[in-house]
């Protein structure tokens, strides 16, 4: 078992390498830190000019830069940014604490309605329950994040209105100033996760609902379940213990697969309640043309896929014994 | 001309018990949307305790449905009728909550491919406990116990450790035996075996078959044996019936069926067995396929590939009456005629070989 | 041979009796199938109907998109169904035309990507080995990048217009087709045929266009339809965060955007381009379903 993942592991870092260095190529080609200082109007001076090109290794080689900047992420420097008082390790390693919760709890809860809607579907299979909810789905799986999370904020809004005080949070990811003590800092924090994850899980758990539905019916139309049912289970030990059990595992691979797109959907949502995560920093470094600061961000991102999908992998094979020793 | 198929006596079971299991106009069908699938038409049998009864025919006779039916694993939409009385109540009766006390304590069964009949997360040894626990209230370690024991009766070597094996590692035999072992872990008084033997090599079907025997002498249960291969029926079966689109077409001892079959499908499917010891005889198979069973025309099913075939075969389907004995029965109007009749008398040797052979017997010099 | 004088009546065999239902073709057998899905049958209609709204009643509307009217921020009326927006633009016509662009997008992703990547895929699923490992490690690492964060990066440097945007979000969908792809020719190529033809004497290349693509259609087809309504969803999001379609050219979420401010006191603004990305998505989700089963019906009913 401990191979199993050691091997995993070994795997994925040449993975990782690879794709720094496509990420940093494609960064330094796709923006030129430069152009905003050269169509300032009146334009820049030339010595700041030249000053920034140096301060930003532009007189150098692609491949030294890459190198430069590859070597400086072991000692935590992650490269010099636009903004030349700003430090992007720890400018992510902040954004990043306050995005992971909003992708964790929001994945969890997609996940806990996708398999119970899931089951409960494919138990009652063309029931009413099953109509509703797969048209549901459908619904969800059509609707553009953005346009719901708005949906949500304008809710929240009239919510407030509504009661008279500020009940819902719908702006930013803490109250600002923060509340003082633990304990109401927490809960001030909790506060403002509450429509932004339902807004997220909302989007996410679609897909993972009508997979576990049809993943469901495959088992429950085994043969390993008739012979469960042919011992004298009852109905529901045989639908726990056999079809939720052995229906399950596939899923881990799905929700692994999907890691980047709630990413891309943890940006847009952070966007429309004007959280000060990862989404925001993407979005202000790319609008400044910081090369290094969304290479150092596509990093991050890549890695936590990458992290994802080494999790997802070792579950699946403590969950599934058949390709434990593979 | 007709053969000797061994049928030694040690391999009889001499006394037979009481009526077990008795099932009386057993009728199944299902929706579809070209009209209702009468997969099982009128079924009726008994079974005694102790004996072997072997139910034979080809796929979609509904030999495989009639089972599920006795065991209640048939889909909702299945329409059921008839009777299956088993220890004095109809089992088409009982709530699914009784039912579920009578499968795997009562009335096991055995399913055909043992590659997916096992779950493949779970070790071999708790699947089997998880049979005992479900109607014994046992400890875990006691069940397991219990399941090493089984495993040992089965034959399957190293049983302690085996236990904790998973089904993957196992192969086909040995998981199929570990199906038997699940079966008889609850001392069942039926067991069903539907086609135990057909997804597995024919080296392994010996072994199945003394797993099989050694469950049935462990438990003194009755047995139903499900194929559609007369070859493993000749060595086990006290009694055989044979079914065809849904209905029982001959009902007999072994040595009735094997010596004196009196339905011209009985005799084809003897006759369409290959046989090392008949060197001379030619394969005679049944030519065409069994009739669909959705919007069945009048008369006998087995008509249009019958050599026997007359036009009352056409106006009324035959019923089962009495031939050479009482206990012997068989669903056809020209019975009689098969009277010492071997299956190459009634139906064609294979015509395209003859011819071929004829040819090339002309063009050699 | 001598003639047979035995009587008719007793050994000739009864008519055949086999069959009862009637033969259909492949083609047909998937249409029929396709019909009897109702919401996919519905929602291609109403994917039709919005197209030709969105072409041809754009073209004919009395109102172009941009254009300037007197009414400010008037409210949906008669003259303005979907009201209009504070520069006096009629909404209707901006939401056709943001329609328009936005299915532009969509639909030459979805064709662009699904070629590419049918093509990629097959080819790494046909030849196995090294070619294949190394083609799909490639696939993966375009996987492991939120693709919006990427597209976003590109768009930013070389987007603006439509087909600009279509070509970056295809240059990175095609990986997922790529993936269902070589899985498809993976099972295809097991299958007996393709011995068959390979004994025959077939080349690589005839094999995998003439055998594999064909059986493949079903899964190609409804990974286009899947494409297309993720191809819309993230060219809407890219525009919405301001990195996709930019002015003078309007997207379906440059609108959205555009209205999320104004939404207590003029909803009509962002009401309307939001249902219209829902109901395409919507009607090409259920459309591909109908395909899906139509190809390939599973009809898994549970054993009960």
């Amino acid at each position: 078992m401990l191979a199993f993942a050691v091997r995993r592991i070994l795997y994925s870092i040449p993975v990782l390498i690879v794709a720094s260095f496509i990420i940093f190529a494609l960064g330094s080609a796709s923006a030129d830190p430069l152009a905003p200082l050269r169509e300032k109007n009146p334009p820049a001076p030339q010595n700041v000019i030249d000053a920034e090109t140096v301060r930003l290794h532009l007189d150098q080689p692609l491949l030294q830069r890459y190198f430069g900047w590859l070597g400086g992420i072991f000692t935590g420097d992650f490269g010099p940014s636009v903004v030349s008082t700003a430090n992007i390790g720890s400018d992510l390693a902040d954004r990043f604490l306050v995005t992971i919760r909003l992708i964790a709890l929001a994945m969890l809860i997609a996940l806990v309605l996708a398999v119970v809607i899931g089951v409960l579907t494919a138990v009652k299979q063309y029931s009413k329950f099953d109509y509703s909810a797969t048209f549901l789905g459908f619904l969800f799986l059509a609707m553009p994040a953005f346009w719901f999370a708005i949906l949500l904020k304008q809710a929240g809004i009239e919510f407030n209105n509504a009661v008279g005080t500020q009940a819902i949070y719908t702006i930013g990811q803490v109250s600002v100033p923060p509340p003082q003590g633990t304990g109401a800092y927490i809960l001030d924090v909790l506060g403002h996760m509450v429509l932004p994850t339902i807004a997220l899980a909302l989007i996410s758990y679609a897909a993972w609902s009508r997979f576990t539905r049809a993943s469901m019916l495959e088992v429950m139309n085994s043969d390993y379940v008739r012979l469960a049912r042919a011992k004298g289970l009852s109905r529901r030990t045989v639908m726990v213990k056999h079809g939720l059990r052995t229906a399950l595992i596939p899923l881990t691979t799905v929700t692994a697969l999907d890691i980047a797109s709630i990413i891309g959907g943890a940006v847009v949502t952070e966007n429309v309640f004007q959280w000060k995560g990862m989404g925001d920093y993407l979005v202000t470094s790319i609008r400044q043309n910081d090369v290094y600061a969304t290479a150092s961000w596509l990093l991050i991102a890549a890695t936590v896929v990458i992290a994802f999908n080494l999790i997802a992998d070792v579950l699946y094979g403590v969950l599934d014994p058949r390709i434990r020793y593979a | 001309m007709t053969e000797q198929i061994d049928l030694s006596p040690s391999r009889r079971r001499g006394t037979k018990g009481d009526v077990v299991l008795e099932v009386a106009g057993l009728d199944v069908s299902f929706p579809s949307g070209d009209g209702p699938v009468r997969a099982v038409r009128g079924v009726d049998y008994t079974l005694r305790r102790g004996e072997v009864l072997g139910i034979v025919g080809e796929s979609g006779s509904g030999k495989s449905v009639t089972s599920m039916a006795v065991m209640r694993l048939l889909p909702n939409t299945a329409r059921v009728s008839g009777e299956i009385r088993f220890d004095g109540r109809n089992l088409l009766d009982l709530s699914e909550a009784e039912m579920t006390r009578v499968r795997g304590s009562k009335i096991a069964m055995i399913f055909q491919d043992p590659m997916t009949s096992l779950n493949p997360v779970y070790t071999i040894g708790a699947q089997i406990a998880e049979a005992v626990r479900a109607h014994h209230d046992v400890s875990k370690a006691a069940a397991m116990d219990r399941a090493v024991e089984l495993l040992d009766k089965v034959r399957i070597p190293n049983a302690k450790d085996r236990a904790g094996s998973y089904p993957h590692e196992l192969s086909g035999g040995m998981r199929q035996r570990v199906v038997i072992a699940i079966a008889m872990a609850n001392d069942p008084d039926v067991i069903i075996a539907d086609e135990p033997t057909t997804a597995l090599d024919v080296t392994v079907q010996a072994q199945i078959m003394d797993a099989l025997k050694a469950a049935q002498d462990e438990t003194g249960a009755a047995m139903v044996l499900i194929t559609h291969d007369l070859g493993v029926i000749a060595g086990q079966a006290d009694r055989v019936m044979v079914m065809y689109a849904g209905k029982l077409v001959e009902v007999g001892s072994a040595e009735d069926i094997f010596y004196t079959p009196r339905m011209p499908y009985t005799l084809g499917l003897l006759g369409s067995l290959p046989r090392l010891d008949r060197r001379s005889a030619r394969l005679t198979p049944i030519p065409g396929s069994p009739p669909s069973v959705v919007n069945m025309p009048p008369g006998c099913p087995f008509g249009p590939r019958c050599p026997k075939h007359t036009e009352i075969c056409d106006e009324t389907e035959p019923e089962l009456r009495p031939t050479t004995g009482p206990a012997h029965l068989a669903a056809c109007h020209h019975a009689e005629t098969l009277v010492g009749a071997a299956a190459d008398d009634v139906f064609e040797t294979e015509v395209a070989d003859a011819e071929a052979l004829h040819q090339l017997a002309e063009e050699t010099p | 041979m001598p003639e047979t004088t035995t009587a008719a009546t007793t050994a000739a065999p009864a008519p055949d009796r086999e069959f009862t239902v009637a033969e259909r073709s492949q083609s047909q057998l998937v249409l029929r199938r396709f019909l009897q899905h109702r919401a996919a049958v519905v929602s291609l209609g109403v994917f039709v109907a919005l197209i030709l709204l969105a072409y041809v009643g754009g073209w004919l509307w009395k109102y172009d998109a941009g254009q300037y009217t007197p009414d400010n921020s008037v409210p949906p009326s008669w003259d303005h169904p979907f009201g209009t927006d504070s520069a006096g633009r009629d909404q209707f016509a901006q939401v056709l035309r943001g329609t328009r662009i936005s299915l532009q997008v969509s639909v030459s992703v979805a064709i662009l990507a699904t070629l590419v990547g049918t093509l990629w895929g097959s080819i790494a699923g046909y030849f196995g080995g090294w070619v294949d490992t190394v083609m799909m490690r490639i696939s993966d690492l375009v996987l492991t990048l939120p693709l919006i964060a990427v597209a976003a990066m590109l768009a930013h440097n070389f987007g603006g217009t439509w087909y600009l945007i279509a070509l970056v979000i295809a240059a990175l969908y095609w990986a997922y087709v790529s993936r269902v792809a070589r899985g498809v020719v993976l099972s295809l190529r097991e299958k007996e045929f393709v011995e068959a033809a390979k004994a025959l004497g077939a080349s690589d290349a005839r094999i995998i266009l003439r055998h594999l693509v064909p059986n493949a259609l079903g899964s190609i087809l409804v990974n286009l339809t899947i494409l297309v309504a993720l191809a819309i969803l993230l060219e809407t999001s890219l525009s919405y965060l301001g990195f996709g379609v930019t002015p003078p050219d309007t997207s379906l979420g440059l609108l959205v955007s555009e209205a999320q401010t104004a939404l207590t006191t003029r909803p009509w603004l962002f009401y309307f381009p939001g249902l219209f990305i829902i109901i395409i998505a919507l009607t090409i989700n259920f459309i591909g379903d109908g395909l899906r089963d139509a190809f390939d019906p599973q009809q898994t009913k549970v054993r009960q």
